[in-house]
């Protein structure tokens, strides 16, 4: 890993800039750290659901009685226990708890009775004994169905989650080169490894309870929880328990209204987990679309217009769909300056599983489709990946098709270059290890058929959440007698914000210990860990919340020690006045005191976008350049990815390997979607719910990873770090199917490409 | 469970070296059910219960095992070792340090079977090549790190233990 600036100016342990030890690390590595899987109460029953096998069928009837004749059952839920709304939804309330008698369930999976016993065993026989007749009807599965209107509305709030178009610019330009070609992105599954989990632990008055929960937004739960419960916020307190990945699918409600169902009826703590089945059926997917897209340009390669359409299948329930279908159509263009566009997007509800927020969010299917089409471009017009793009790159004070203005620091011709300047891997050696050729151990693949490709992919990204949404973050800060804590109820899923917490106030403070508070909903909404967006918004709240105890410090610090109250600052862990140069330490001048500050951070506000998709609908963007080089056995279909070379504009780097990690975990999803990641779905049915059948990237199947960090301070940021979440698994993809594309010759418009689309 | 299913007979288990008695426990549990909410060792992680993921990795007779796939009554008689039998009275192994310094934990769902099988690995073979580390790490899936870290961590331990 290298980086363009240094990226520290403080080498104080454990401040912004260091590599800082997780607070949660020793835990992890020794086995103790409680993820919400690991959650145990005296007395407590373990929970389950019973599923739907058909993806569309109306409910004639349910009996439990011989399900509740089972020794060691406690309860049974269905609809007719939900005492509140009986839907939920993040955009849309529309998605039942439990499907109703004479009401239809809408995909296979969906959830329909929940069951409470003393055994996993007890309730898995406990499901199997509940009798379920279904009058099954034939499923809508293709969402174009939806679009023409020939599909017969399956929920009352109709088939289309959202149609939007943008519009702009001079639609009667013809290009002098035009290319275009209809692109196919498949149904990807996050597969976080700790699986859904929640224990709920009803108060001993029965008025409310609390509720332990792997999730990425506490705040949002509790609220579609206390509305499906008929029981006030206040009576609910959630509780972050330990996560095990999230990208995107703890978003929506998945067992958390069922376990406080079952809690509540028992009165006993109850415990949910789902096992890697069920949970294929728990979460939302990314948004399998189909997107065609036609590109204008000059001779020169400079892109004149572009047109798109793109459709989202939403699968069975809303979720987030309206606002992923925004980010794909709003990042049409990519990382590239362009004028002209008429795009028209559509997200629709089929009987396929819903979909969702996904790592990427949109802005992954959009970039497989504009990176494919510069890679056209530069072939017709005779330029290289890299000269195609360096002629169109955007910069800071472009117009977007949107008519934003691009107001953050945006270095997509550095991304592009430091990428460009990244040695090439070693070509392959006839005598390589057969665990470096594609097919591996499998000894398949013979060297002699194996073609080298390099391609690549440049993308944007947004970050935060958009359309005027204030997704706000809190956090509390205290200082009591010298000692620090923070509070928040920003979910830790893996990607170290509580690390980054105590980064925060280590530095602003000038202590070393940084206490951390339990992660519940006992302080402010820190809105979701998703968007690329806690860095920046709970970060930026942290930042506040410490500068305002520092504030209070130096005024009592200026009284008791007659320091210059507006000459003073932290250096290091003392408090000096530059005036006098006088010195004393921050926990001489913090005995004694109480300082407690909470405060909120509100990005800048954004807008929704017009009829013609006109409008400042997001906060700010990140860029990054991704070249792919890989080994193809053309005749068998394999593929071994060889190398990716990476630079990603970061703004600020606060913790040097958290980033490394992020970019290198990042590739690693966006090389599963490239080549081997895809939920099959046939008849509205999933097909591999496994993780024999749905394949992830191993040990083995990870590239070697070369990086530039782009270390530009954003001045919007405030710490100046842009999210690095989401931006590295979303071009890798295009890069690699060019790459692929380069090798093999041909077109290859689906990803993930499989084996048959290489050789057959 | 009814009283007729749950064997009122007791096994015993021998698991980081003490012995585990396991009563009312009904024979279809599987090792990971046992360790983990029997004998309150929670260290070893179900993600996928077929032996793809090796989040339950544990050692069982000198063999790394997916605890999943192992009945829990057919481990009578062995070795068993897990992620809290690791480092003395509560310290850091030098690949559980290795792991921090080196960023190779994130979510953290995947590290105990990860570190149990690194340190299967650098006792059977101590000086593995990356090839050899790729290949004998590829039965323990990690969705966050892409493995690059992990990578890293093995080989600093590598290191560490021949210059010392």
């Amino acid at each position: 890993m290298t980086t363009t600036h240094p990226t520290s100016t403080s080498t104080r342990a454990g401040t912004l800039g260091t590599n800082a030890h997780r607070p949660d690390g020793v835990a992890k590595v020794q086995g103790g750290f409680a993820f919400s899987s690991d959650m145990w109460s005296e007395n407590m029953l373990w929970g389950a659901t019973l599923r739907s096998p058909h993806p569309y069928a109306k409910i004639i009837s349910i009996d439990d009685s011989a399900a509740l004749a089972i020794d060691g059952v406690e309860c049974v839920v269905t609809a007719q226990d939900v005492p509140g709304n009986p839907y939920y939804g993040l955009i849309m309330s529309d998605q039942p708890v439990f499907a109703a008698i004479g009401d239809t369930v809408r995909y296979c999976g969906e959830p329909i009775a929940a069951v409470a016993a003393d055994h996993p065993e007890t309730c898995k026989r406990a499901l199997a004994a509940i009798k379920v007749v279904y009058e099954i009807l034939t499923p809508v599965t293709n969402p174009q169905d939806c679009v023409s209107g020939i599909a017969p509305q399956i929920h009352p709030q109709g088939n289309v989650y959202r149609h939007q178009r943008i519009i702009t610019g001079d639609q009667s330009i013809v290009g002098d080169v035009i290319v275009e070609g209809t692109y196919e992105i498949g149904m990807q599954d996050q597969a976080f490894l700790g699986l859904e989990s929640a224990l709920a632990i009803p108060d001993s008055g029965g008025e409310g309870l609390e509720l332990y929960v792997a999730t990425q937004w506490l705040h949002e739960d509790r609220k579609q929880i206390a509305a499906c419960l008929n029981i006030p916020e206040d009576k609910i307190r959630l509780v972050l328990g330990g996560v095990g990945g999230a990208f995107g699918a703890r978003e929506d409600i998945s067992l958390q209204v069922h376990t406080c169902l079952l809690a509540l009826k028992s009165g006993r703590p109850v415990r949910i987990s789902y096992g890697r089945e069920e949970s294929f059926y728990g979460h939302v997917h990314r948004h399998p679309a189909t997107i065609w897209m036609r590109h204008h340009a000059d001779r020169n390669g400079k892109i004149l217009k572009i047109e798109s359409t793109m459709l989202f299948d939403g699968g069975a329930y809303c979720s987030t769909s309206p606002a992923v279908l925004i980010n794909a159509i709003t990042h049409t263009q990519g990382p590239y300056k362009c004028d002209t566009a008429s795009v028209e997007g559509w997200a629709v509800r089929t009987n396929n599983p819903p979909c969702g927020a996904m790592r990427g969010f949109g802005v992954v299917q959009a970039c497989f489709a504009h990176e494919s089409q510069m890679e056209k471009l530069g072939v017709a017009l005779g330029l290289s990946p890299v000269e195609i793009r360096l002629r169109n790159v955007m910069e800071t004070g472009d117009r977007l098709i949107t008519g934003q203005i691009m107001d953050s620091v945006a270095p997509v011709e550095q991304c592009i270059r430091e990428t460009d300047a990244i040695a090439m891997p070693e070509p392959l050696l006839p005598n390589a290890d057969i665990r470096q050729i594609p097919g591996g151990t499998g000894l398949t693949a013979q060297p002699g058929n194996i073609v080298r490709g390099v391609g690549w992919g440049v993308s944007m990204k947004n970050l935060m959440y958009s359309e005027g949404f204030d997704d706000y973050s809190t956090a509390r800060c205290r200082m009591t007698d010298g000692v620090v804590s923070v509070k928040f109820a920003t979910s830790e899923v893996g990607q170290g914000f509580t690390m980054l917490a105590q980064q925060i106030a280590r530095t602003i403070l000038g202590v070393d210990e940084v206490l951390l508070d339990t992660i519940d909903t006992q302080v402010g909404s820190a809105g979701s860990t998703s968007a690329s967006r806690q860095t920046w918004m709970s970060g930026g709240a942290v930042k506040a919340a410490c500068e305002k105890v520092l504030e209070d410090l130096f005024d009592h610090a200026a009284l008791t020690f007659e320091l210059s109250r507006d000459h003073v600052r932290i250096e290091e862990t003392d408090i000096v006045d530059i005036l006098s140069g006088r010195r004393i330490a921050v926990s001489e001048a913090s005995k004694g005191i109480n300082l407690d500050r909470t405060e909120e951070y509100h990005h800048p506000p954004t807008e929704d976008l017009d009829e013609n998709g006109q409008g400042n609908c997001h906060v700010a963007f990140a860029f990054v350049a991704h070249r792919a080089v890989v080994d193809v056995d053309v005749e068998l279909g394999l593929v071994k990815v060889v190398q990716i070379a990476t630079a990603q504009d970061v703004g600020r780097i606060l913790n040097p390997i958290s980033v490394q990690g992020q970019v290198e975990g990042g590739i690693a999803q966006g090389l599963g979607l490239a080549v081997m990641e895809e939920i099959i779905v046939k008849d509205g049915k999933v097909r591999n719910p496994s993780f024999t059948d749905y394949l992830l990237p191993t040990f083995l199947d990870a590239p070697l990873v070369e990086m530039v960090l782009i270390e530009e301070f954003e001045p919007k940021s405030p710490l100046g770090a842009k999210g690095v979440g989401e931006p590295p698994c979303i071009s890798v993809t295009p890069a690699i199917a060019n790459a692929i594309r380069n090798a093999t010759g041909r077109e290859l418009p689906r990803v993930p490409i499989r084996p048959y689309d290489i050789c057959l | 469970m009814s009283a007729q299913e749950l064997g009122n007979e007791i096994y015993t288990l021998k698991v980081n070296g003490q012995s585990h008695p396991v009563k009312d426990a009904w024979i279809g549990e599987s090792l990971l059910y046992v360790l983990r909410e029997r004998l309150g060792l929670p260290g070893a992680k179900g993600a996928c219960e077929q032996g793809e993921c090796g989040s339950c990795t544990v050692v069982m007779d000198s063999q790394a095992v997916c605890s999943c796939l192992v009945m829990a009554a057919a481990a009578v008689d062995t070795e068993i070792l897990t992620v809290e039998g690791l480092g003395e009275n509560g310290s850091l192994t030098d690949i559980q340090q290795a792991f921090l310094a080196a960023g190779g934990v994130q979510c953290g769902f995947c590290t105990p079977g990860f570190i149990v099988a690194v340190h299967h690995l650098l006792d059977s073979n101590p000086e593995p090549s990356d090839d050899q580390i790729r290949e004998s790490l590829s039965g323990n899936i990690c969705r966050c790190t892409g493995y690059g870290r992990i990578l890293e961590a093995v080989k600093i331990v590598i290191s560490q233990r021949d210059a010392s």
